[in-house]
């Protein structure tokens, strides 16, 4: 591995002009990126790690600009003219996204998007582009590549759309490939393939890459070099292995310790069930209609059994489209479904909204978007009295507000910004506050439906302390959908694996994580908590 | 695909049916008659030219026998022209309004998506603000008068064109109603194309086109473009449709003999055959062009195609 | 038990997004200059009637037709020709004539003893007024007298009948206004409750009310709005229900739409969890987030009500005399270009004058309730 820079950038700033003023987004860094080298670029939102690279690439939003050097092989970027700057871009240095679902355009064929750069840039005409896509489609094991030829974007998953993107950028082999967590969108299998791919094709084509991501495992399996990016500014450097063993500044101490640790003990034996499902069968129907045939019936939840004890965590893991949000959904009695739910030893599967509204107070719900959930236009005090003026109604406005300000303190807010709006909150905060929401009734279960998911690591292990802390105190039983499987080891003592549908695998959490014994288990914990080095030598 | 554009005739079929049912119970619900109006009518004439069109007759008999007639694609005698039956005089004017629609459509999507284009291009800079200007103006200010305007300045004053009229088709008698008749039209088509072409330009798969080095033809034209042209697509159908079949203000006021005036002056005479050949070619043009405008869609967007 | 007065502390208060969109929308001049005239326009129209010496129906035979001026009527030519006018009816002769300070000193004669009771038609006059006999001549053939030149002021001047055409414009502008703001709530009325009630309940109730809104809107809208006004005739208040009820179908789409998509957002499930009622659900989170959108398409509803009007007008089906609106003057106007064009450009000026500034705060409240990358 030759150590020949070819990418420098020096005193990098990047701002953007909003209605609030001039925001800086990159604060002046320096990156460089050697000849066949794999570079990882970590931080959290917010960070400005992306604006760097889309800054390097002149790809900027129109309201943005860039001032500083991004030197290629003896050239600024930053100052080429557009024809120039055309023949670097996809041809020299490529770049992938994060969205391979919206990446691609949807009204050409792949055959034809991907001939396209390669004309463009090599100049081949059309029979030998061909023959050339064709190459790279099966290079990035697309499998059928001449029917996949004349395949839409619609037609394809999001792993198949992510691979064709790798194609189209490595169609001209560039000196640098830029990844923009280009795995973030895609499920935990899918994921693992795709990193997989890509240390295979550099090994192939010696091409470096650049990493962009906020997971600190893939940078460890995967990169040579770490930048540590936080509010614009490079705080730390170096190579993996010495980075990760011997964090030198607080931010990435920080960060590698944000893992969630700790575990949950199972509850005591003589527990009483509190929550059960027997059989609940969940399916929609899709289409159908006057003239366009039989609906086609989607059974999202296939005759599932659970039973939740009091003060227990069972944690529900599966992938998109594995069900486990309509379980939950499901046992709330906020779907129809078929088969026995009950609750507190009595029969719910059948009561209807009367029938139900005193329950819901006992039965709470915890959302995964922090800012969809609470209604945009009540104040934060509003919202989570919201549920007092159906369960207690004879509460005064006084004595709500008095319960508001004791429920936003016990989640760690300020009770005095209880008459501020959701948006002038973080998304972190705004989770508190959705849990606030759900406690304020005193529940028994809650059901959590990926309540992390949309956070930053240091800030899911803030909720997951805030949590803890509330179920010890308050007695709570929880039921954990999540599919970051690192979150559900440290929250629940017991384990239900779904995957479209149906349970895969059960069992107590260690028993689950040290010894899977279903073979889609073992894929999923594999991905997962893989630590091994992808890249075969350095 | 074929199955699609069946699948849709079949519905339009049932909706023609209800619009011909409704306009034909509607105006013989209106007080009065075709033969009221007329001064100097003796009963015993009026009597006659009753009996004549069958007006004695129950109503529904009346509805079936004008079925009858439609399908066999007989409109019958217009009631208060009674030289020309409403076929005959669809023959005259529809062939007239149809140019001026057609080519006021043409200019409008043209112009319009250009400057909407350029617009888009050139978001909050001057090139923009001057497109929206105008398309503000196009679009506010009512062909009503616009028209007399028109005929003012460019008539009156500097002479340019006749004040009216349609001469026999001669092409300076059609300038003042077509751009009367397109202005409004570029305006909506303007804005429609600047605000859907901005929208494309921040779309993901334009920020990959850029990311390859694509050149700014490509970006612009072969990926930009062809996503940004649906809402237009969209509003071609019922726009088409309007303008072919005839402007009542831009015909009255240029004095135009197209088909515009027929529905007002049908209504107001209880010229009920008159009536219904209007309703009827409206709704034709109505259908037809959006089952156009539908077929379009699909070959522009493949994600629409099976369904 | 809590002390109430340390636990529960003065809260500070948030900014919510009406408020964001308030500041927004001062921020946009363009959207606060268009407010104020459209303000200013309304008072004008409303009040100003009051003001202006003339009243919209008053007929001026002596001014037909007059252009638009600043000076006061009559114009030194235009004496003789009211002059000649009531002396012709006056059966006598003019001998001679001539203005001192603003009366106007005439000598006639005639054939016959000149009854004084003739001065009378003086009085009567648009242009003279306060006839005083000066002198007689012993036969009583010859008599002199002066008369006040009555000033009148027409700065938007007359029409074909002699009416003064400021008053009428402005309540024109009355009409047109009322129309356009009356029409324009009977639209959002109709549209919302129909649009809500669509996307509330969802399912088999919402396809079937859409499918009439479809085969409504199929209908050429014309043909509606003329069947309307052949059924009901020329009446002003069914004039704007017949408007808003043909342009109640696009509020009912877009308030469906909205319906239907924050029926599915989180928020309105997490309220269902916490068992709130329908009732609850739709007044704290349908119904508020609802006003936006609805606030928006209102402020480009009340132009097109505005121009619909004016269109019936100007075919003849509208607004019918002695009232009158800018619709019915643009439509006199526009037979008139050439030889009497103010009677097109004034009402044609207020009319699109309107529009603009309505259509400015339109697009002002959208960027300011729904602001995107621009």
């Amino acid at each position: 591995m030759s150590d020949a820079t070819i990418l420098d950038v020096r005193d990098l700033r990047v701002r953007f002009r909003t209605l609030d003023g001039t925001v800086e987004a990159v604060k002046g860094i320096n990156i460089h990126v050697g000849a066949g080298e794999t570079v990882a670029v970590v931080g959290e939102s917010g960070s400005g790690k992306s604006q760097t690279m889309m800054a390097a690439m002149r790809l900027l939003a129109s309201n943005g600009e860039a001032s500083g050097t991004v030197d290629y092989r003896g050239r600024n970027l930053l100052e080429l003219g557009k024809s120039d700057l055309n023949k670097v871009r996809g041809s020299k240095i490529s770049m992938i996204f994060q969205e391979p679902m919206t990446s691609l355009d949807p009204l050409y064929t792949i055959g034809n998007q991907l001939v396209e750069p390669i004309r463009r840039h090599r100049g081949l005409g059309a029979a030998e582009a061909r023959r050339e896509a064709l190459r790279l489609l099966r290079l990035v094991r697309i499998p059928d590549p001449e029917r996949r030829m004349k395949s839409y974007p619609y037609e394809m998953s999001g792993g198949q759309r992510q691979r064709v993107m790798i194609a189209m950028a490595l169609a001209n082999d560039p000196d640098i490939l830029i990844a923009d967590e280009p795995t973030t969108a895609l499920d935990v299998t899918i994921q693992g393939e795709i990193l997989t791919l890509l240390a295979e094709l550099q090994q192939k084509l010696g091409m470096a890459i650049v990493f962009i991501t906020h997971d600190l495992g893939i940078v460890r399996r995967f990169a040579d070099r770490v930048y540590v990016m936080r509010s614009g500014e490079v705080v730390e450097q170096g190579e993996t292995e010495a980075l990760f063993s011997a964090p030198k500044h607080d931010y990435t101490r920080m960060l590698l310790a944000a893992e969630p640790t700790g575990s949950k003990d199972p509850p005591p034996s003589n527990a009483p069930v509190l929550l059960e499902g027997r059989n609940v069968e969940v399916t929609f129907r899709i289409g159908g209609g006057f003239l366009a045939g039989e609906p086609m019936l989607l059974r999202a939840v296939d005759r599932i059994s659970i039973r939740l004890k009091r003060r227990q965590t069972i944690g529900i893991v599966g992938e998109s489209g594995s069900g486990k949000s309509t379980l939950g959904r499901a046992l709330l009695r906020l779907l129809p479904s078929d088969g026995v739910i009950r609750f507190d030893d009595k029969d719910i599967s059948h009561a209807d909204r009367q029938a139900m509204r005193p329950l819901r107070r006992e039965l709470q719900l915890v959302f995964q978007d922090p800012f969809g959930s609470l209604s945009p236009r009540m104040t934060v005090g509003q919202v989570v009295t919201e549920g007092l003026l159906v369960h207690e109604p004879e509460l005064s406005g006084r004595q709500r507000d008095q319960r508001a300000v004791e429920a936003l303190r016990e989640v760690g807010i300020d009770p005095n910004a209880r008459n501020r709006y959701p948006h002038e909150f973080s998304g972190g905060q705004r989770q508190r506050i959705a849990i606030a929401r759900a406690m304020i009734l005193k529940p028994k279960v809650v059901v959590l439906d990926e309540p992390t998911s949309a956070l930053d690591r240091s800030v899911q292990k803030q909720i997951v302390d805030l949590l803890r802390q509330l179920q010890a105190e308050h007695d709570l039983s929880y039921l954990f959908i999540s599919h970051d499987l690192s979150v559900v080891r440290a929250m629940a003592d017991y384990i239900i694996v779904m995957r479209q549908g149906k349970i895969v695998e059960e069992g107590p959490t260690e028993a689950i994580f040290d010894h899977p014994q279903d073979a889609y288990t073992q894929i999923l914990m594999a991905a997962a908590i893989d630590s091994t080095r992808i890249r075969a030598s350095a | 695909m074929l199955l699609y554009v069946f699948r849709r005739l079949l519905t339009a079929i049932p909706t023609l049916f209800v619009i011909v049912t409704l306009a034909f119970f509607l105006i013989r619900v209106a007080p009065g008659g075709p033969f009221n109006q007329e001064r100097g009518l003796s009963p015993e004439i009026k009597a006659n030219l009753e009996a004549q069109f069958g007006l004695n007759d129950p109503l529904w008999v009346q509805y079936l026998h004008y079925l009858k007639n439609l399908a066999h694609g007989d409109f019958g005698p217009s009631y208060n022209l009674p030289d020309f039956t409403v076929g005959e005089l669809f023959a005259k004017g529809l062939p007239i309004s149809i140019q001026l629609g057609a080519s006021a459509l043409v200019l409008a999507l043209l112009l319009g998506s250009l400057l909407g284009t350029v617009a888009a291009l050139n978001q909050n800079k001057a090139g923009d603000y001057s497109v929206i200007a105008l398309a503000t103006a196009g679009s506010t200010i009512p062909t009503f008068v616009i028209a007399p305007i028109i005929q003012l300045v460019f008539g009156l004053t500097w002479k340019m064109l006749p004040i009216g009229g349609w001469g026999d088709g001669a092409f300076v008698n059609k300038i003042g109603p077509v751009i009367t008749l397109a202005l409004p039209q570029i305006a909506i088509v303007a804005r429609l194309m600047r605000g859907s072409m901005i929208e494309s330009l921040h779309s993901h798969h334009i920020r990959t086109a850029r990311a390859l080095g694509l050149s700014d033809w490509s970006v612009v034209v072969k990926h930009a473009l062809r996503g940004a042209v649906l809402p237009i697509v969209s509003f071609t159908g019922p726009a088409a449709a309007a303008l072919l079949t005839g402007s009542i203000i831009v015909e009255t006021i240029f004095a135009i003999p197209g088909v515009g005036r027929y529905f007002v002056d049908a209504a107001l005479n209880r010229d009920y055959t008159l009536v219904m050949g209007t309703v009827v070619v409206i709704a034709i043009f109505t259908i037809v062009f959006n089952l156009i405008v539908d077929i379009m869609y699909a070959v522009v967007d493949p994600r629409v195609r099976y369904d | 038990m809590t002390e109430v007065a340390a636990a529960a502390p003065a809260a500070i208060v948030g900014r919510s997004l009406w408020g964001d969109a308030w500041a927004r929308l001062k921020a946009n001049r363009a959207a606060m200059v268009s407010l104020c005239y459209l303000i200013l326009m309304a008072i004008v129209c409303i009040a100003g009637p009051w003001f202006v010496p003339h009243n919209y129906t008053t007929i001026y035979s002596d001014y037909v037709r007059t252009p638009p001026s600043f000076s006061a009527y009559p114009k030194a030519e235009m004496v003789q020709g009211a002059l000649d006018d009531v002396l012709k009816r006056m059966r006598v002769d003019l001998k001679d004539w001539k203005l001192e300070d603003s009366r106007a000193l005439v000598t006639v004669t005639a054939t016959r003893p000149i009854d004084e009771r003739y001065l009378r038609y003086i009085d009567r006059s648009d242009t003279f007024d306060d006839a005083k006999v000066e002198a007689k001549s012993a036969d009583g053939l010859e008599m002199t007298f002066s008369a006040a030149v009555r000033q009148q002021y027409f700065f938007f001047g007359t029409d074909n009948v002699g009416r003064d055409l400021l008053s009428r414009t402005l309540m024109a502008g009355r009409i047109s206004l009322s129309i356009g703001l009356l029409a324009g709530v009977v639209a959002v009325v109709i549209g919302v409750l129909y649009g809500s009630t669509a996307g509330f309940l969802g399912g088999k109730v919402d396809e079937v009310m859409m499918r009439v809104v479809d085969v409504l809107y199929s209908l050429p809208f014309i043909f509606f709005v003329i069947m309307l006004v052949v059924f009901f005739g020329r009446n002003f208040v069914l004039m704007f229900l017949a408007v808003g009820a043909v342009l109640w179908l696009d509020m009912a789409r877009i308030v469906r739409g909205q319906a239907l998509s924050i029926r599915r957002q989180e928020y309105v499930q997490a309220a269902e969890a916490l068992g709130i009622g329908a009732r609850g659900i739709l007044s704290r989170h349908v119904i508020p987030n609802l006003l936006g959108p609805v606030v928006i398409y209102m402020t480009l509803l009340v132009p097109q009500v505005i121009i619909l009007e004016s269109f019936l007008s100007f075919l003849g089906l509208g607004v019918q005399e002695p009232m009158t609106s800018w619709g019915v003057l643009i439509s006199t106007g526009a037979k008139n270009i050439g030889t009497a064009n103010w009677l097109l450009l004034f009402p044609a000026f207020f009319l699109v004058s309107t529009l603009f500034a309505l259509n400015f705060v339109g697009d002002g409240l959208r960027d300011a309730l729904d602001p995107k990358d621009r």
